[in-house]
């Protein structure tokens, strides 16, 4: 009892913290450039959690999520532009990113059907190969432009969106982390013969959690789409995926609050050296070298990141200094 | 350990937050005097793929400003005020187009914007632009779709429509040709835009399209495609690509795949640099393609350009480069002619320019789409030799 | 027939230079069970080394190969104990992002100081020779014969050689092959060093052969190279070259048949066919896991 009102107090600071920010946007004190920024952060908060989902809490390799975050964006964009409901344009929205995110879903459990046979790097690969394959169906299918992309699409994303459905995302995950289908992902992570010795359908739970993952990448896909009005196959190459995976790495496998953290580190570092111009990429692969050479189980680890765990350290450190 | 993965997120995010600080300051400095004012130097952003699958197009591009805007600077600048340029790598992405536009636009108050180079990134900066009402030319975007956009996006390229149509009717009237083939760039507008146009073209003059084949750019063998071509027996090949393939294309279909003779190649202006003629070699010769300028019937503009980009950099400028010069001085030419850096002003001046240009004379139209002819180009002894001239 | 017998010669000499970059990097898999991203980056810088050394050093080809090839067993070595090796024991995903890292950092670095223009590699007279009415280059033939005699030294340096057993003891269980006083560190890195190495035969060799050389050329390959090593069954050098010949010959096909815009679609889709019929790859053995 005492938890779920932590959790929801949680939830309300950090919905009033979003509605903040959007309020300064509104009000012009943050331009639209920070709000584009802020935006793009909070669709990678989305996608990092939903791949911390398959790689880190599952233990599965997946190398696709870019190939999802397609699906999606070119559902929910099939949604606003080809249908176009006449209706408010959040609702439209609201059904296209849920569309988008339900045909990702339906792809990410076709896909995870008869791959999650396989094991680690032959996961990988092969989510890797999806990924393409559904890049060049986009590139061939005429409906959606082909492979000069889809262009004209509402802006209906703003910050506020991103950021409220990125606060949904982890707060599923985090409920689906501590629920009995998660601890049994867990379970398979840590052992999956073991795991299947308990009595746990190693495969369900894996196919279930690659199509969770795959949903909210496609409504994170679905927020891109809105959000650059454009959609372009060029935009999720393989490089699309493993930026995503980057974040999930850096922020320690199976740990939400480092995704979160790794997302909003690396969207603002990429930011912060744009005034570098050609040695941005230069600058910017020496910086991830290095941290995964400091850290290499991640910034947390498996940890999360909570009050408690900043209570607990102050006291500690209260200690020490004794 | 919790603390010491503590102090690290901690030391990473301040580190973070000083960089951005650092960065945003030199942007802060002239925002008491908006670049749009009176006073201190005039700014224009671009957006150009310094990084990334198209990074070398964005280089020389880049390269052509940075000297328009040396020489703009060496004759006293505009209005009495020196032109500053904020060069913006979008690493041949969309997503990175847009936060570069808002960023050019909302932190350094650029009056106009330069760039890009792909259509597709042109067209996810363009709204933006729009919006700000921020005027923004395109140098080698030839999607129609990128001025379509709106009042404020202009370009200094052909659009896909007209390059495809002159080389489709070039085909029918002077080259007789009745089958044709086509090859394209599948991850390239540029290259599906004019494959289409050339497609609709050349059937309705009469001719068949016998064999449609793509690669992707970054693919260095092309024999099996041109295998394929080649067993379709067209009489030409349009190749809607840029040098650095074309190069290797014409090379194996001439040297592995032994293509008969009488079988020509096409393409445009994407085939003009001097490293087609490394990467082909002899076979390069006998081929045509559309471009701006050619080389013996040069405008001194053209002249002046070439000549000044050689003793440069040391190499001779491709049509990337050239439309990218150009783009700098319409700009530059509009602010004269406002006698103002008000981006509004620009637009408005921009609309009726009129400018002698590397690449032409460059009027715009209607669309805001330069109308301008074209001319084609025989490649005889790996040298560009005019052919003759399409008005549009 | 001779369309079929050219596009099959096309599909085996594209096969052969994924095979060629293959090799190394199922080698440096096979010991250390890492997917060193950063091989196609090795094979490019390795061209554009061999392309300084023919042009500016004016050394002939095979001097220039030499050459190449000393300069990125160096380079592989040096990358071996700066960014992996302190990774040995993290979780091995880690070690994949520093590759990652380290790809986008050869690429990017490539990019900055010698800019992204495509160079032209001087290519060796070309020879064609007519065979049942398909053509065959010296080209295609050298690139063909080098992978094949590559992969044979390389099977016979493994198998046969005391550095070989070490490799292979290595692979097989670090902390029990330390023990037995092989010194594991020397071990590695001298898996690099031939790893990178023949990566920058292969970047030079397929330089000369097409006649450029780019800073992007490494990335496509690589990961076509690294299907093609899953394909044959990663860490076992001729499910390499097998991998890669099918994967060569399969894109022909499909581009001889009419889908080239589906061609690396078509690619993926049988290397995860294939996965799904024997998921540790074509020579791959199934390990039967033991509680």
């Amino acid at each position: 009892m005492a938890m779920n009102k932590k959790k929801l107090l949680t939830v309300a600071a950090a919905m009033a913290f979003g509605v903040a920010i959007q309020s300064l946007i509104w009000l012009g004190v943050l331009n639209a450039y920070y709000a584009q920024v802020l935006t793009t952060m909070s669709m990678f908060i989305i996608l990092a959690t939903s791949l911390n989902l398959i790689n880190g809490i599952t233990g599965q390799f997946s190398l696709g999520h870019a190939g999802f975050a397609a699906v999606g964006g070119y559902f929910s964009a099939i949604i606003t532009t080809r249908i176009a409901p006449p209706l408010p344009g959040p609702i439209v929205f609201l059904v296209s990113l849920l569309v988008g995110g339900l045909v990702a879903a339906l792809a990410g459990f076709l896909i995870g059907l008869p791959t999650l046979r396989l094991r680690g790097d032959y996961l990988a690969i092969a989510t890797l190969g999806f990924g393409e394959i559904i890049r060049v169906l986009f590139v061939n299918w005429k409906f959606v432009g082909a492979a000069a992309g889809m262009w004209g699409i509402p802006g209906y994303t703003n910050f506020l969106w991103a950021y409220a459905i990125a606060v949904l995302t982890v707060l599923f995950i985090v409920n689906f982390m501590n629920s009995s289908h998660g601890r049994a992902c867990v379970s398979i992570r840590e052992d999956e013969i073991a795991a299947e010795t308990m009595g746990i359908n190693t495969t369900r739970y894996k196919v279930m959690a690659f199509t969770f993952g795959a949903f909210f990448a496609g409504v994170a896909g679905g927020i891109f789409a809105h959000l650059i009005r454009l959609l372009h196959p060029q935009s999720f190459t393989f490089m699309f995926s493993v930026e995503i995976l980057l974040m999930v790495v850096l922020g320690g496998l199976g740990s939400i609050t480092g995704s979160v953290a790794a997302a909003v580190l690396l969207t603002f570092l990429s930011e912060a050296l744009r005034q570098f111009a050609e040695l941005r990429m230069v600058i910017y692969s020496l910086m991830l070298i290095g941290i995964m050479l400091f850290r290499p189980q991640g910034l947390f680890g498996t940890k999360e990141l909570s009050v408690d765990m900043l209570a607990g350290m102050k006291s500690k450190f209260k200690f020490s200094k004794n | 350990m919790k603390r010491k993965s503590f102090i690290l997120i901690a030391m990473l995010l301040i580190a973070s937050l000083l960089v951005t600080a650092c960065g945003s300051k030199p942007a802060e400095a002239p925002a008491a005097a908006p670049a749009g004012g009176d006073e201190g130097p005039i700014k224009i952003g671009g957006i150009y793929p310094l990084t990334g699958a198209i990074a070398t197009f964005g280089q020389s591009s880049k390269k052509a400003i940075d000297m328009a805007f040396e020489e703009v600077n060496a004759n006293g600048g505009l209005l009495g005020r020196k032109v500053e340029l904020v060069m913006e790598d979008n690493k041949s992405a969309q997503a990175d187009s847009a936060t570069a536009a808002q960023k050019l636009i909302q932190q350094d108050k650029v009056v106009a914007i330069l760039g890009a180079v792909a259509s597709s990134n042109s067209l996810a900066a363009a709204p933006i632009a729009q919006e700000a009402k921020v005027p923004m030319v395109s140098s080698s975007s030839t999607n129609p779709a990128v001025t379509e956009v709106g009042d404020y996006i202009f370009r200094a390229a052909f659009i896909d429509p007209f390059q495809g149509q002159v080389m489709a009717n070039f085909a029918t009237n002077d080259l007789k040709a009745v089958k044709a083939a086509i090859m394209t760039d599948a991850n390239s507008d540029y290259s599906i835009g004019l494959a289409n146009v050339f497609k609709d073209v050349f059937t309705k003059n009469g001719g068949s399209i016998v064999s449609e084949v793509s690669f992707v750019s970054g693919d260095t063998d092309f024999n099996a495609i041109l295998t394929t071509v080649k067993n379709a027996q067209p009489d030409v090949v349009f190749v809607p690509s840029y040098y650095d393939t074309v190069g290797l294309i014409l090379n194996q279909a001439k040297n592995n795949v032994g293509f008969p003779e009488n079988v020509t190649f096409l393409g445009a202006d994407g085939w003009d640099s001097p490293t087609l003629f490394e990467l082909a070699g002899d076979a390069a010769n006998g081929h045509y393609f559309s471009n701006h300028y050619s080389p013996d019937v040069d405008s001194p503009e053209a002249k002046k350009f070439i000549e000044a980009f050689k003793a440069k950099y040391n190499e001779t400028p491709d049509a990337l480069a050239a439309l990218a010069y150009d783009t700098a001085y319409m700009v530059f030419e509009a602010i004269e002619a406002a006698g103002s850096a008000d981006s509004t002003a620009i637009r408005d001046s921009l609309v009726k320019i009129d400018l002698k240009g590397v690449t032409g004379a460059i009027k715009l139209n209607e669309k805001r789409d330069p109308v301008k002819s074209a001319v084609v180009i025989k490649i005889e002894d790996q040298q560009q030799k005019y052919f003759t001239t399409v008005n549009p | 027939m001779a369309e079929f017998l050219q596009q099959l010669i096309n599909g085996i000499s594209l096969g052969s230079v994924y095979a060629l970059i293959a090799l190394g990097y199922t080698m440096v898999y096979g010991i250390i069970r890492l997917i060193n991203f950063a091989h196609g980056e090795v094979y490019m810088l390795g061209a554009i080394f061999g392309y300084y050394a023919i042009t500016t050093l004016k050394l002939p080809f095979f001097a220039a190969l030499a050459l190449a090839m000393v300069l990125c067993a160096g380079l592989g070595v040096i990358m071996e104990r700066i960014a992996y090796k302190p990774l040995r024991n993290a979780p091995r995903v880690a070690a994949l992002m520093t590759a990652v890292g380290l790809s986008l950092f050869f690429q990017n670095f490539t990019i900055y100081s010698i800019g992204a223009s495509p160079k032209a590699f001087p290519k060796m007279q070309q020879i064609n020779w007519s065979f049942m009415g398909a053509t065959v280059s010296n080209g295609q033939v050298l690139i063909l014969f080098t992978a094949i005699a590559l992969m044979i030294i390389l099977h016979f340096i493994v198998q046969k050689t005391k550095m070989g057993k070490a490799m292979r003891a290595v692979s097989f269980d670090q902390d029990a092959a330390k023990l037995m006083g092989i010194n594991v560190d020397n071990t590695i890195s001298f898996t690099f060093a031939i790893g990178s190495a023949l990566a920058a035969a292969g970047g030079v060799l397929v330089g000369q052969y097409y006649g450029v050389v780019q800073p992007l050329m490494g990335t496509l390959p690589g990961l076509k190279a690294f299907v093609a090593a899953v394909l044959g069954g990663i860490g076992i050098i001729p499910g390499a070259m097998i991998g890669g010949l099918i994967l060569g010959v399969a894109e022909s096909t499909i581009s001889a048949i009419g889908y080239s815009t589906f061609r690396d679609a078509v690619a993926f889709a049988i290397l995860i066919g294939i996965l799904i019929l024997k998921p540790a790859g074509i020579l791959g053995k199934n390990v039967r896991e033991k509680v």
